[in-house]
Formats: structure tokens, C-alpha cells, sequence
């Protein structure tokens, strides 16, 4: 039977188990839009696409489905990118659908025409426009087969509004044929080997933990790996829900506004585990004396990732699932030696947890004046075990890396990499549309609240319950944390001088708002706006020139941390 | 150090920009670059001239296969190999230097491809080098107008 080509898009997402979908109409996909009722497929109509293409990530992020948008051409397709953008840095698996001009106005400055395929090639993993109908089913089962496979990322459609009119037979290709796409998923028995040998005459290992083992779901095979031979584990802050905060091997986040501990492990290990991490300069700080003294071992998926900003001394390209199995294999086969390993290397512990109890994470507290830490902290105390939380950018993202300590994967959403403020709401949403029951947490500043606060429509419209934690400091409180350390506290720009009543714009939209101006207040708040059904904003009035500590100051060595300002 | 390096990738539209977006995107260099079909018309052969120090070579490597339109990549540093190149020059022919020229095409091999009363065309096939070396020859005697068509190479023996 003959089929259109929006027809076609939608039976080929329905046969890749897409239940959900996150998009905003137009000119160019009002076909697919006109039939998309025809399919058990559920539209969320957001209010912007670039919160669109966010909630389809958090979605993607918190389910491990591939998360899917849909946008129209021009402006539409244009909105997504800083979405896409994201969604590419944090390799999260994302198809994206556009509108594009009729092929035969493809290049004629059409209204809303946008070479979309030219605008993202360098922020998709790969991105294709559909010019023959015929291609069309074999194009969406390729992109959703390399959105989700070997190192996941998003995948662009553009999709011409001709060929969603024109017809023919439909028929779904059973598998993907690329000769050019393989990813390597069975790690190197050999190089397991010497890796397992490498740990065998290590005094001193960290393991140093990335994002990579969330999108692998590696977190079992991690942690067996890691209690058999108790070697201390360091996250990124894409790793950081992946690994138990508060297991006893656990040393928090390192990098730039990392623990003390963390940094110092690092820059003292013999051996350094790389799990799914690409040495990001937030992370490394100064290049050449990141892990200066350690052999590293660097697991990953992606080769390209491997020797990309640091020496490797044994490289494994593999899925981390498997290759942290087959590592806990070769263990086990030394099982004889490892009571010793492990006696040995308790002096490495004992040092460790004298930095620990020396500078842990900590904060100034106060009974007159909201601390950021502590709004974080009673969030964590009072929220349920299963928490999803989702952050904006800056410095309410640090301080929920530092004292949120998270427990069970899949459970923090945060831009990493591109670091995209605005982020966290429609994640947020994304995540709640996946998991209705569950709570969900969107831990913001009032900077970048406000640029996409237009999604509490959409909660309110659906009635997704979001609780909406803001750290209102009335600042761009992670600029002008730089601008007061290193700017002599020129505050260019960075104070927001319209206080905005939170309480009332929640109210606007129908959604319900909280404000807590004094410390005895957070409690009160947090269990109010828990107990409150539907979308609540919890304002928080913070100390406003709260500075996120300790710091690794630009082009610092990460051992050179600021522990107080 | 110079590479060559031999890029296998799907006829695809869009490909040419995938390779040199990820050559303009992470800061590689392209010296030269080469791109037709191969006896399979569904297939491309691009031949890339880069240069870098290893790690950056092992970037590229990673990179280009990295590309999902990419099917091989194989640089042929350190490998023996065929390389060829074609030059047009268009070189000033006067009364007193037409002679001159005409010996060098005759030793170079080289072949005119275009006759004005002050000038000639040349074409000129060789490896690189071979044609840096005629057109140095012939500069002297003002050259027009260059063309050069970047090196194709083939491993040698079967």
C-alpha cells in the first residue's frame, strides 16, 4: 500500500518504539502534524523549539530511549540548534526532525529556508536531507541506528514538505547496512590484560569516571570493579549520578570546582582509570600537570576521544559494560593476589582520607542569610530516593554537583559540555513526561531561569508536577564570581536589576509559587512545594555574593585549588 | 611532517563538506585535496595532502573514520606508493625564450596543450616534486596563469 512521506516518518517512529515526541509546528511539517493523530505517538507542544529539542534529550537521558523533536524550517530549525548543540557535547541520543523548503525552492532564499544540514554538521553526529521519497524509511532507521549506537549523539532529518506529500509503497528495511559505521563494542581481551596487570603493581590508582558510563549504563560493572579492589572513584560532573556520592570509595567530582581530595588523588596517582571520560579542560585544568605521575588507562567507545588532549599509555575501545566486565574477569582470575593488592595500597588510603578530613566540602553556614549549599542540601534531605534532577548553568550547578550527592544513574541532567543555560526546565519537563510518577527537580538560577521560562506553560498545559528550585542572588553569579576574583569586582553586566516576583510569574501561568527569604523558611518551602500538586516554583533569596568554592582558577593546575575566597 | 592520505567515503552529496568542515573545524591543515568517483560510482576516493606531528595525524586518522560516510582511510606515509600530479601552466613564449621552453617540455616530458603567437600551455604530469622543479625553471620566463590538480596516489604491487 501506498504511503505519504509524512505517513512513512510516522510508521518508521512508531516502529522504532517512539512513543513520545517534543515539537513545535510550522509551515513546512503541517503534513506530518495533519497525520501525526493517526499514530499512537504522543505530541508535547512546547513553547519554543530549542525547549523542544531539551525536553527530547531529557528524555533521552533520563529513559535511554532515543529522545525525538519535531520543527518546522527556518527559524524553527534554527531554534534547535543550541539544543542539538547540547544534546552532541554530552552525547545524548536525539533524532531531530525539520521542515525543509520544497526541493525545488531548496537554495532560492525560500521563505523559511535555512540550510539546516550545513548549520549542524558540525554539532550532529550525522545529519542527512531526504531528496527522494525512496530513501525516506531507509534514512530514519539509519538515524535512529546511529543516534543510540557506539558513542550516542544526536541526528538531524531535514525533511523537504514535497516529499511529505509525495507517495509510494512503504516498506521497512529489517536491518541497517553502513559499510562506513562499525562501531567496536568488545574491548581487547589483551588490552584487559594489561590492563588488569597495570592495576596489579599500582600503588597508588584513582578511577576517574565520565559521562560516557551513564550512557553505557555501566554503573554495576563499575561499581564490582571498583569494590573488588577498593581503588577510590572520581567523577565527572556528567559521572557524578552514576557512582554512589556517598560510597566510602567515592571522592566527588573533580576539576575546577571539584573536591580537594579528588584533585589532589589525581595529581598524585601512579595509575589513572579513565572510564568513559574526555579529559575536558574543566576537568584537567593545566594540561601538562594533570595526573603527572600516573600511567593512564583510557576506556572508551569513541577512539577519537582517546589521545585527544593527554597522553594514553593503554588505550581499550569498547563498550564500558563490557570492558569493565571483562576487567572485574581478569580480576578475578588474580583473585589470589588481591587481598595483597588491596593491603598494599591502604597507605594510598590513608592519605586520601587525610586530605579528606582535612578540606572537606564544606560551606560558611548562616542563620540570618539563605546559603545556597544549604537549599541544595535540604532539597537532597527532603526529596524521595528517586529524585530526578535537572540543572540550569553556573553556579547553583556547582554547588548541586557538590552537596547533592547523588546515588542511582540516570537521575542528574545537566549540560556539561556545552554548558546551556536554560537547560534544565525543559529537560526537566522531558523527564517528567518519561517518568509521570516520579519526582522531578529543576535546580535553577534566576539568570537562567529566565531563558526558557516560557516551558511552565507546558507543564502547566500537561500537568507535569516540575518543582522548580530557583537560587535567586539577582546576579549572574558565576560571571561575577569571576568578575570579583579576577575583574577587581567590576560587576559588568552581570546584575540582574529587576527582582522579578517568581511567586506571581508561576501564578501567570497558572502553576503555583513559594518564597523563602530567610533560612528557617527553606525547610518549610521545600515540603510545602513537595506537597503541592502540579508545576511549583520554590524562590529561594540566597546570599547574593555566595562564591562556589573550592576553585581551580583558569589555567591553574588542578592541584592549585583557591579553598576560600 | 607531509601526509597523504587516502580517504574511501560514500558518493554522497555532502560529503565533500563533512571532510573539509572537520579538517576547518578542529584547525588540521589541508594542503591539497583530490575527489572523484572510483570504478564503484557508489563510492569516492579523496586524496588528502596534510601534514602535523603524529598526534595530530592520529586526530585526522580518528576523525575522518569517525565520519559515517567514511568507509577507509589509509595514509600513505612510510608506504611505497605511486603519486601523480598534473600542472597546466601558461607561460610566456617570446621570440627569444619559445626555445628554451620547448627544450624544458622535452626534458620534463611535459606536453603543449595550447599554441598563441606569445604564448604556450603546458601540461605537465609528474610526482610533485618533479613539478615544482619545472615550474621553477619556467618562472623566469614568466608564467601566466597555474593550475594544479593536488597529488592522487596508489599503494604499489597488488
Amino acid at each position: 500500500m501506498k504511503k505519504t512521506g509524512s505517513q512513512i516518518l510516522l510508521e518508521c517512529l512508531q516502529r522504532e518504539g517512539v512513543d513520545t515526541v517534543f515539537g513545535y509546528p510550522g509551515g513546512t511539517v503541517i503534513n506530518i502534524y495533519h497525520d501525526l493523530a493517526d499514530y499512537p505517538i504522543r505530541h508535547i507542544l512546547t513553547r519554543h523549539e530549542q525547549a523542544a529539542v531539551h525536553a527530547a534529550d531529557g528524555y533521552a537521558r533520563t529513559t535511554g530511549k532515543v529522545g525525538v523533536a519535531i520543527a518546522t524550517s527556518g527559524p524553527g530549525a534554527t531554534n534547535t540548534v543550541t539544543g542539538i548543540a547540547t544534546a552532541y557535547m554530552d552525547s545524548v541520543p536525539l533524532v531531530v526532525i525539520t521542515g525543509q523548503v520544497p526541493t525545488p525552492l531548496i537554495g532560492n532564499d525560500a521563505f523559511q529556508e535555512v540550510d539546516i544540514i550545513g548549520i549542524t554538521r558540525s554539532i550532529t553526529k550525522h545529519n542527512y536531507l531526504v531528496q527522494d521519497i525512496q530513501d525516506l524509511a531507509r534514512i530514519v532507521k539509519q538515524a535512529f541506528y546511529i543516534a543510540r549506537t557506539g558513542r550516542p549523539g544526536p541526528v538531524l532529518i531535514d525533511l523537504p514538505k514535497d516529499v511529505q506529500i509525495q507517495s509510494t509503497p512503504f516498506e521497512y528495511p529489517d536491518k541497517v547496512e553502513m559499510r562506513g559505521y562499525k562501531p567496536t563494542y568488545s574491548g581487547n581481551l589483551r588490552q584487559v590484560e594489561k590492563a588488569a596487570n597495570l592495576i596489579m603493581t599500582a600503588r597508588k590508582p584513582v578511577i576517574y569516571v565520565g559521562g560516557g558510563a551513564s550512557g553505557a549504563d555501566a554503573s554495576e560493572e563499575l561499581l564490582a570493579f571498583a569494590e573488588m579492589t577498593r581503588i577510590p572513584v572520581t567523577t565527572t560532573l556528567l559521572g557524578m549520578a552514576v557512582f554512589p556520592q556517598r560510597h566510602t570509595q567515592s571522592l566527588g567530582m573533580l576539576g575546577m570546582h571539584g573536591t580537594y581530595y579528588a584533585n589532589m588523588a589525581v595529581t598524585n596517582a601512579d595509575l589513572l582509570i579513565a572510564v568513559g571520560s574526555r579529559f575536558d579542560d574543566r576537568v584537567t585544568g593545566k594540561i601538562s600537570s594533570f595526573a603527572p605521575h600516573a600511567k593512564i588507562i583510557h576506556i572508551d567507545i569513541d577512539p577519537t576521544s582517546i589521545k585527544k588532549n593527554v597522553r594514553v599509555d593503554l588505550p581499550i575501545v569498547g563498550d564500558l559494560k563490557d570492558v569493565l566486565k571483562k576487567l572485574a574477569d581478569a580480576l578475578e582470575k588474580r583473585s589470589d593476589q588481591l587481598p595483597a593488592l588491596i593491603d598494599t595500597m591502604e597507605p594510598w588510603r590513608e592519605e586520601i582520607d587525610a586530605w579528606k578530613r582535612g578540606y572537606p566540602m564544606t560551606y560558611q553556614s548562616s542563620d540570618s542569610v539563605i546559603k545556597p549549599q544549604y537549599v541544595i542540601e535540604q532539597l537532597r534531605e527532603l526529596c524521595s530516593e528517586d529524585a530526578i534532577v535537572t540543572t540550569e548553568v553556573g553556579q547553583h550547578q556547582m554547588w548541586t554537583a557538590q552537596f547533592f550527592a547523588f546515588s542511582r544513574p540516570r537521575t542528574f541532567l545537566t549540560s556539561g559540555g556545552l554548558g546551556t543555560m536554560g537547560y534544565g526546565l525543559p529537560a526537566a519537563l522531558g523527564a517528567q513526561v518519561a517518568f509521570p510518577d516520579r519526582q522531578v527537580i529543576d535546580i535553577s538560577g534566576d539568570g537562567s531561569f529566565q531563558m526558557n521560562s516560557q516551558e511552565l506553560a507546558t507543564l502547566v498545559q500537561y500537568g507535569l508536577p516540575v518543582k522548580i528550585a530557583i537560587l535567586n542572588n539577582q546576579y549572574l553569579g558565576m560571571v561575577r564570581q569571576w568578575q570579583e576574583l579576577f575583574f577587581d569586582r567590576h560587576y559588568s553586566q552581570t546584575r540582574m536589576e529587576l527582582p522579578i516576583d517568581f511567586v506571581k510569574l508561576a501564578e501567570a501561568y497558572g502553576a503555583t509559587g513559594f518564597s523563602a527569604s530567610r533560612p528557617d523558611q527553606v525547610r518549610e518551602v521545600i515540603r510545602k512545594a513537595f506537597e503541592t500538586p502540579g508545576p511549583v516554583i520554590m524562590e529561594f533569596k540566597v546570599d547574593r555574593e555566595e562564591n562556589v568554592m573550592p576553585m581551580v582558577p583558569a589555567g591553574a593546575a588542578i592541584n592549585e585549588m583557591v579553598l576560600a575566597s | 611532517m607531509k601526509h597523504t592520505i587516502s580517504v574511501l567515503v560514500e558518493n554522497e552529496f555532502g560529503v565533500l563538506t563533512r571532510v573539509a568542515g572537520l579538517f576547518s573545524g578542529r584547525g588540521f591543515n589541508i594542503e591539497s585535496l583530490s575527489v572523484a568517483p572510483t570504478l564503484d560510482p557508489s563510492a569516492s576516493r579523496m586524496t588528502i595532502v596534510t601534514s602535523g606531528d603524529d598526534r595530530i595525524l592520529e586526530q585526522i586518522n580518528k576523525q575522518l573514520n569517525k565520519l559515517i560516510d567514511t568507509i577507509k582511510v589509509t595514509d600513505f606515509t612510510g608506504q611505497d606508493y605511486v603519486e601523480r600530479e598534473m600542472a597546466l601552466v601558461k607561460v610566456t613564449a617570446e621570440e627569444d625564450t619559445r626555445a628554451e621552453v620547448l627544450r624544458i617540455v622535452d626534458i620534463f616530458r611535459a606536453k603543449v596543450v595550447d599554441v598563441t603567437a606569445r604564448s604556450y600551455t603546458l601540461e605537465i604530469t609528474g610526482a610533485p616534486t618533479k613539478l615544482n622543479a619545472v615550474i621553477d625553471l619556467l618562472r623566469p620566463m614568466g608564467i601566466k596563469e597555474l593550475v594544479r590538480s593536488g597529488p592522487v596516489v596508489m599503494g604499489r604491487g597488488l
